[in-house]
């Protein structure tokens, strides 16, 4: 996890050096590694038969969890939104 | 929108091809990874070779770094509630699971370990579809929650597979916040999970 960091670390140092070079590329490239993530990852669920022989029954607790930390989360980050946004009109 | 549904449509076809006969079994694991180092290399570059990015870390609202705090505080009573829908899952485990904040492959791996394959592929589900949620609702969280909405929801995602998405509703103003948010919530990761599941 930490090697991941590293490599945007080095990222932003490669970018800062090339920064006077058109680099429009890089949205692009990063779309397409964001669909093969995702295809790759759809891979190892479709291979598993212990996930998706049970997957209703699996999917159903984890959708709750999702929503319950979505919600809370998004909660949290209203009030902070609201509080930023108060200081800013007084 | 329609860039969300691209994404989808490569997960379902992924599992379709996991899932069929045929397939050679590959190691996506390692594929995955090579493709998430690189990934956050080109990330590291486009915020590197813009400059613009580099001045507004400056001009970041110091109660702006209060959100990843209050995206984990979020998270963990969210995930403490519905443990008592969930009469199957324990308050730890709901909690471990919900420590993924998004990051699905090291959460699942941790919790696997831990406490077995089922919570594990529970873990690795809840937290797909936490990121699902956030690609696909990034506009309604905007509208009803504010701009830092989809940041809190795309949890230790907001650095990486969650940043064009909220990039494109909050606003370019919004990049440095995202992935100091993601940074911060990230590395928590590994330590509430493993603290969830030992408790």
């Amino acid at each position: 996890m930490f090697i991941v960091i590293l490599f945007m670390l080095s990222g932003i140092i490669v970018g800062y050096l090339l920064r006077h070079k058109n680099l429009s590329w890089i949205s692009k490239a990063i779309t397409i590694l964001i669909w093969t993530l995702l295809f790759l990852l759809g891979i190892e669920v479709g291979g598993n038969k212990e996930i998706t022989n049970n997957l209703h029954l699996i999917g159903v607790d984890a959708i709750i969890i999702s929503l319950g930390a979505i919600t809370g989360s998004i909660i949290g980050a209203k009030l902070l939104w609201n509080w930023i946004n108060k200081d800013k009109k007084s | 929108m329609r860039g969300s549904i691209i994404i989808i449509l490569f997960f379902i076809v992924g599992i379709l091809i996991g899932s069929s006969d045929f397939f050679i079994e590959i190691n996506s694991n390692s594929l995955s990874f090579y493709a998430l180092c690189t990934l956050m290399f080109l990330v590291g570059m486009s915020i590197g070779g813009d400059s613009k990015i580099l001045k507004s870390f400056k001009s970041l609202n110091p109660k702006l770094i209060l959100l990843p705090l209050i995206t984990i505080i979020g998270t963990l009573v969210g995930s403490a509630l519905v443990s008592f829908i969930l009469s199957g899952r324990s308050l730890t485990d709901c909690l471990a699971v919900g420590s993924g904040f998004g990051y699905y492959s090291l959460s699942s791996i941790f919790i696997t370990e831990y406490r077995g394959a089922e919570l594990g592929t529970v873990a690795l589900l809840s937290n797909i579809i936490r990121e699902i949620i956030t690609l696909l609702f990034a506009p309604l969280l905007v509208t009803y929650f504010g701009k830092l909405a989809p940041i809190s929801s795309g949890g230790a995602t907001t650095m990486d597979t969650t940043l064009p998405i909220i990039t494109r509703y909050s606003g370019e103003s919004f990049i440095i916040v995202s992935i100091f948010h993601g940074f911060v919530v990230d590395l928590s990761v590994p330590f509430l999970v493993v603290l969830f599941c030992s408790i």
